[in-house]
Order: C-alpha cells, then structure tokens, then sequence
C-alpha cells in the first residue's frame, strides 16, 4: 500500500463468550469516531453455541476494499485454537498478541513477528472483574499497538454495548485502563 | 425397573450436540428407545426436519432422509407410499409443523397416512436463534416479538394435538412432557403406543412433546425445566387426546 | 392520506455517523423510505432485518408480520403493492425459491415491492456461509414465465442503505419487484453509515392501486389474459418496460480502467476483496482495473462492450462455480479471453488468492 496511507488490519479470535467481537467492534467504532474508514466483519463458529468466534477490523485513512484478510498485521488470540489458526498467516514483523491465562507463550513458534503475552484472565481476577478479560485485552493490545485514542474506546462503550449493559460501562472503562497500565508497567 | 436412559441400541454412540438441559436429546432417546422395543431398527425410515433437530441423521442408527422445512411429513408419506412395509417417522419443530409445514400437516393426517410425526415443541426457534413460534405464548418475548407475544397482530398459541385429533384421519393423538420422572414415563409409553399404531396400521399417529430450549428462553436448565411446568402445561395440557381402537377400514 | 400509501420520504434525523451492520441498513432504508409493512419468516443469515423492524415499526404505526412461511410472506406483500403501498420482504436463498411463484405474479400484475436476498450457500440447505449461487436465480427470472426483476447487488454497509432506498424508487417507476442481492459477508459486516436521504425521484402516481372503486371505475390487478392476442400484447408491454430499464437504470462502477490490459468482474463481496487485490496488482506494477456491477439487472452490457474494444483480458470473480461469467462472455467482444476464478461456498477468497490469479492470467 502506499506509504502516506495508513492502513492496519487485525484479527481478534477467541472462543464464544469470550467477548472478542466486543473487542472488534469498540475498535472499529473508535477508529470511525477518529474519522478513519473502517470494517468489522464477525465470522462464528458452524456451532451454534460455545464454539470459536473471530472477527476481523480494518482501519485505513481510505477508503477500504476488502474486509476479508489473509495476513493481518496484527492477532489478538484468546485461546489455543485461535493460537494454532493465526500464528501461521501473520505478515511477517507482525504482532502477536497472545492471552497468555490460557496459552503457553511456548507454544508459538514464529522468530520473525513480535510476540505479546499478557495474562489477561489474572489480571481481570486479580482486579476483581473476572468477566472482563476482554477488556483488559483491548487496553493493554491498544496501549502496545496506540492504534486509537483511549478515551475513544470509552466513548464507543455506549454505542457498542447493549442499553441493558450501560451501567456496566465504569468497570469496563477501569478494566481497559488496568490492561493499558499493565502494558506501562512492563520494563 | 426398566432403565429410561440405558443408551438405546439404535443411537450411535456420540455426544449430542444440544445445548446443556435441552430437550432434544431426552426427544430423541424415547424414540430410539421405541424403535428397540419393537426390534424394527432395519425396516425404520427416519425423516428430519430443519431445526435444532436436523442432524437426526448423524444419532439414529436407521436410515434418515432429509425433507425442506416444513415438508417433512410430505416427504414421509410418499416413503411409506412407496414402500408399506417401513415403519416411518418425522421428528418436527414447531416452526416446521405448526408454521411452514402446517399444511402438509394437516393432509397427511387427514389422508390417515400410517406414519408417525414426533412433534417437537419448545414454542420457539431454536436454530435460528430465537425468534417467535406459532407456539410461543401470549406475552413471551422473542426475538421478532421483542414487547411479547401480542394476540392483536400475531394470533394465538396453536394447540396442534388438539387440532390434528379433531380430524377423522387421525389414529393416535397425544401430548407429553418430559421434565420430570412420572410425565417421562408416560412420555415414553404414549411414544411406544404411537409405533404400535403404525406397526398394526391403525393410521395415522402423533406425539407431541413439550420441550425446554434454556438457550432461546435464556434460561438454565433448571429454571427451564420449572417453565415447562408452570406456563406450558397449563396452555398445552398433557394426555391421550385420541386412540382409536380399530383400523378404519375394518 | 391513508398512512401506508407511498410517498416522500421521511425527512431524517441528524444524519450521523453509526458503525450499522449491513443488514441493519436495509432495515433503517426501509422505514426511511416510509416502507412501514414488512412480512418475512426467519431464516439465517437475515434475521437482523425482521428483528430491527420488529422492533422499530410499531413506533411508527407500521405492521409487522412473521408469517408461517416464505409463500405466505411473498402473497402478503403481493396484497400489501397491490393498495399502492411500499412493502418489503426478506429472506435467504431457500426462502426466495418459495417465493419465486409469487415472484413471478408480481411481475405479471406489475407490483412494485422489495425482495431482500442475504443469500447463503445451497444446493438444499447448504450451508449459511457467504455465496453468490443466487445469480442465475436472481437475474433469470426464478419463477416461470418471460419477466425480469430489478436486481442490486450492494457491496458495502452504505450501499446497503442507499441501494435500498433507490429498490424502493426503482420498483414504484417501473411497476416491478426489485431485489437486493447481498451475501452474509455485507449482511453481517459493520461499517460507518450515514442515513443521508435519497435522491428524488419523480415517481408515476399510483392510479392502478386497488384502494376501493369509490368516484373511479374499478381496478383490476391480474395477470391471467385469455383473450386472443392479449397475452402476448401484455408480454410485450413488460419487454418494453424491460429495455427502458436498460437504457435508463444500469448502474456500476468502475476502477482503475483507463489504462487497464486486464479488468476483473465482480460484484458485491467478491468486488470488495477483488478491489483490494486489483490494489495489491497496481503496486507490482501491473495494469489491472475492475468493473463492479451495481445492477445486476439490467446488466452493465455496453460498459463491459465499450471495455472489451481496448482490453482483451478478463477475469470474473465469484463465490460460486461460474454463474455471472456467462453474462460477461455474452457482453464482450468475441477476442477477448475470459477467465473465470470462482469458489464453492466455504471459505472466502483473500485479496491474496485472487491476487494469484491476476497474475497467472496477467501473462
Ligand atoms: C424455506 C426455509 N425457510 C426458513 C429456514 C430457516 N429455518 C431453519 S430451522 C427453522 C425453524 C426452527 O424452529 P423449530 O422448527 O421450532 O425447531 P427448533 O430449532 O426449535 O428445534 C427455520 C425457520 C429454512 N431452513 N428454510
Ligand atoms: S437452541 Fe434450544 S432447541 Fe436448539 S439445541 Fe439449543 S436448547 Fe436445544
């Protein structure tokens, strides 16, 4: 692509329940509210529940042709079999982002892409929030990557969550900032 | 004691996929177990329907076809047309007979085709994820009927034991439950009773089966299995609506 | 004026920026083209649009029916067109072939409705993934008898929206069902949407709508003619309304043309990702366009013509094993080569895949 364009793809993958297809959508919304083009696009599991679930987001400053990627530049896996898909097709000085809770950061094997562990389950239990892994994920993947503005993932909670999880929308916001801080903290 | 839940012969040995506490699994054993009981695993032809139910060709241990939604017991009667000495069944939605099946259902009772229909009843659709059945109840939300079931603009529950039994074609007509031990055994023998039916051509038979799907009630099983009860019942009431005691033509 | 009786449309909000899921838009294009009567029966991968509408219509006095089937939603939006009123239908490929019957007594009655196709994979039940096996479907009729639909085929959220308004607009002009033709890819996609409204269109009043004989002679809505001579005049009055559609409707776009040796063909999702790869091509350097059909009846014909004077290599992409190439080879000039790079449903085709292709055939 050309170089004055900004373009950056991702695949957030994880098992159902894991709450990855919040993570695609509040980053898509915050890249939307940053005036960039967006796609999110959600693939589910052929099961109907409990099964893996994935989506992909790209973010350009034009406007965006597929929504479909085979190398993204980046993979937020959740679980082992999200790990053993995505680790082949990332672009090579590409970024791995692993849930290291639940996969052994030996596990992977590539030597020519970052790899990012982050033991988002502990942290999400250590600060009391075991549900929101996923948020902790975000902030920690967003803080390592800056791909957006924090504040634009807070603004996005209210769009992306369901009126019913708006009260929710505080410790969503404390459990993105704890994952962020995690990222601070690493020497 | 009989065992209701030694695995029956004619279930192929893997897990189910069913959500946790859903009824389909318990559906589909009674059935098999029927099939056992009566040693006729090798002249059974099974029809499934499109539903949660549509993979009864990887459990069932006979021969399954596979019919268009809602045209399963179409499909049945021109397999047992054809071929007089099967013994044929359907495993059916409500979404699939009581919806877009209703008119197949209705004739093949009529014409007293010798086949049994097990007609699965959760009041909802379950592997489309949720949305209104012909069966849902008054005030029940769903997905396509998100302030509740409304009579003004989408009818009634339909009672489809009661209607089919109304019908002269109809030989056996029953309505079951299976969320506890006592409706289970009845359960099992008003199944039972629907294959004997057939088997001595007596016509047409039917079992409805009242269901749980915990995942589209978004509930737990238990809670589920306490809706059976508390609200189902009372609207479909369980019994024998109808067995006659000799063939038509006799 | 009775409320369901089209009309302009409704003037929108605030026209901001939403991220909307593909099949959402249709549904929002809908009730902004004061089309207030939906029938459908649910059926994956649409069911955002009956949920959506199930939710938002009551509000503003409109109706919503889950019918008991697809044959039951096709005749109640054959009875809701026939009082002038703009009504829709969704459904998925199973779905639309019960509807075709009705289909085809619309076009013969000339009844302008909505058919929305979020298409899956088939034959028979196949599978709910993305897949373009509709096209013959959609663009040869589907039901029996000598009649065409208006087809679109939208390849991203916004036209989702726009596409759907212009269905409406289209089909009331022409007195003829319009279909969306989309996949699961650009239902269930997100991307930012903006409810902008839709072009004016001057729309023929709606003096054949059945609304009761009252001060008027009595309207007669059929399609049944026996009287010598009558039905094949009729056959010819569609055929002229047909060739209209072609010489006034044809819509698409086209990229990277100018100085192209190769263009690739493709519609809806297979556009998208075909786009990236033409990109992809561009920057090794080699000269490749693409021509996106918006319409997919009436057919980009002379655009494909116009291009087969000057470019002498084609490649079509689809989901499917080869349905829209034959009205590719039908357009071109007879020296062209054209390729053919499709897939059965399952997996979707990455900008890189296609991008292969390109250059087998580049040369
Ligand atoms: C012609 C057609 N229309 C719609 C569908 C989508 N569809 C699949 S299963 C189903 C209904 C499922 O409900 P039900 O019969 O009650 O069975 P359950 O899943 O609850 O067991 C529908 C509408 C289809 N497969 N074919
Ligand atoms: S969705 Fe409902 S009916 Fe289907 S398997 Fe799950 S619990 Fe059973």
């Amino acid at each position: 692509m050309n170089s004055d364009r900004f373009y950056y793809n991702i695949i957030v993958a994880g098992f159902g329940g894991q709450g990855v297809m919040v993570i695609g959508n509040l980053l898509a919304n915050a890249a939307m509210i940053e005036g960039k083009y967006v796609t999110y696009l959600p693939v589910y599991g052929v099961e109907m529940r409990g099964g893996t679930a994935n989506c992909t987001v790209v973010i350009s400053s034009q406007q965006i042709g597929s929504p479909v990627v085979g190398k993204p530049h980046a993979a937020l896996v959740m679980n082992l079999p999200s790990l053993i898909k995505y680790e082949p097709l990332i672009l090579p000085s590409g970024l791995l982002f692993i849930n290291s809770s639940l996969i052994e950061p030996k596990e992977t094997y590539r030597k020519d892409i970052e790899i990012f562990s982050v033991p988002v389950n502990e942290i999400a239990i250590d600060n009391g929030s075991p549900k929101l892994a996923n948020m902790v994920a975000l902030g920690a993947f967003n803080q390592k990557t800056k791909l957006v503005q924090m504040n634009s993932l807070f603004v996005s909670l209210e769009k992306v969550l369901d009126e019913r999880y708006h009260h929710l929308i505080p410790s969503n916001i404390k459990a993105i900032e704890i994952g962020a801080k995690f990222v601070q903290s690493l020497p | 004691m009989e065992l209701v839940f030694k695995r029956p012969e004619c279930l192929i040995d893997i897990p189910f996929h069913f959500c946790p506490g859903c009824h389909h699994g318990i559906a589909h054993r009674l059935v098999a177990e029927a099939i056992d009981y009566f040693k006729i695993r090798e002249k059974t032809i099974g029809v499934a329907s499109v539903g949660c139910s549509v993979f009864m060709y990887d459990y069932f241990n006979v021969d399954v076809l596979e019919a268009p939604h809602g045209r399963a017991s179409a499909v049945a009667s021109g397999v047992k047309r054809a071929r007089k000495d099967r013994i044929v069944f359907t495993y059916q939605g409500d979404g699939d007979l009581a919806a877009i099946g209703i008119a197949e259902g209705i004739h093949t009772a009529n014409r007293g085709e010798n086949i049994t229909i097990i007609f699965a009843n959760n009041g909802i659709y379950g592997m489309t994820g949720g949305q209104m059945a012909p069966t849902t109840l008054l005030g029940q939300k769903t997905s396509t009927s998100p302030y509740g079931r409304d009579f003004t603009s989408d009818g009634y529950p339909i009672r489809m034991a009661e209607m089919l039994a109304t019908l002269e074609g109809s030989a056996f007509v029953a309505r079951v439950a299976v969320n506890n031990p006592a409706n289970l055994m009845k359960a099992k023998r008003a199944v039972r009773k629907a294959f004997q039916m057939q088997i001595e051509e007596m016509g047409f038979s039917f079992v409805e089966i009242l269901l749980a799907c915990p995942t589209n009630w978004g509930m737990t099983a238990l809670e589920a299995n306490r809706r059976v009860e508390e609200e189902m019942i009372p609207y479909f009431p369980l019994g024998i609506l109808k067995e006659r005691k000799m063939a038509d033509y006799l | 004026m009775w409320p369901f009786e089209c009309g302009e449309i409704v003037e929108n909000q605030e026209p901001e920026k939403i991220l909307a899921k593909g099949n959402e838009a249709i549904a929002m294009a809908a009730m902004d083209s004061r089309c207030l009567l939906y029938f459908g029966y649910p059926i994956t991968p649409q069911n955002d649009i009956p949920e959506y509408l199930s939710k938002h219509l009551p509000a503003l006095g409109g109706e919503f029916i889950q019918a008991e089937s697809e044959i039951a939603s096709i005749n109640l939006l054959l009875g809701a067109s026939a009082t002038g009123a703009r009504a829709m239908t969704s459904s998925s490929s199973p779905g639309i072939s019960l509807m075709q019957e009705g289909i085809s007594y619309m076009a013969g009655s000339e009844l302008p409705a909505l058919i929305v196709n979020i298409s899956r994979s088939g034959p028979g039940l196949g599978g709910i993934s993305p897949s373009q096996g509709d096209y013959f479907q959609a663009t040869r009729g589907g039901g029996h008898g000598d009649y065409r639909m208006i087809v679109l085929a939208p390849s991203s959220v916004q036209e989702m929206y726009d596409l759907t308004c212009l269905a409406f607009n289209l089909a009331d002009k022409y007195r003829n069902p319009a279909m969306i033709l989309g996949d699961a890819l650009i239902g269930q996609m997100k991307e930012p949407l903006i409810r902008r409204k839709c072009a004016k269109m001057d729309l023929p009043v709606k003096d054949w709508a059945l609304t009761g004989a009252q001060g008027r002679k009595p309207n007669r809505l059929k399609s049944l003619y026996l009287q010598d001579g009558e039905l094949s005049e009729h056959n010819w009055k569609l055929h002229q309304k047909y060739e209209q559609m072609k010489k006034e409707e044809v819509r698409f776009e086209s990229f990277f043309t100018e100085d192209a040796k190769l263009m690739v063909a493709a519609f809806g999702s297979m556009a998208r990702v075909s786009k990236t790869s033409v990109e992809l091509a561009r920057e090794e350097g080699m000269k490749v366009g693409l021509l996106r059909p918006i319409t997919l009846f009436p057919y980009p014909e002379k655009a494909l013509y116009d291009l087969s004077q000057r470019v002498k290599l084609f490649l079509t992409v689809e989901l499917n094993t080869g349905q829209m190439v034959e009205d590719v080879k039908l357009s071109v000039e007879r020296d062209v080569q054209v390729y053919f790079y499709g897939r059965p449903p399952g997996s979707l085709p990455s900008p890189e895949e296609v991008l292969e292709e390109i250059r087998k055939y580049y040369g």
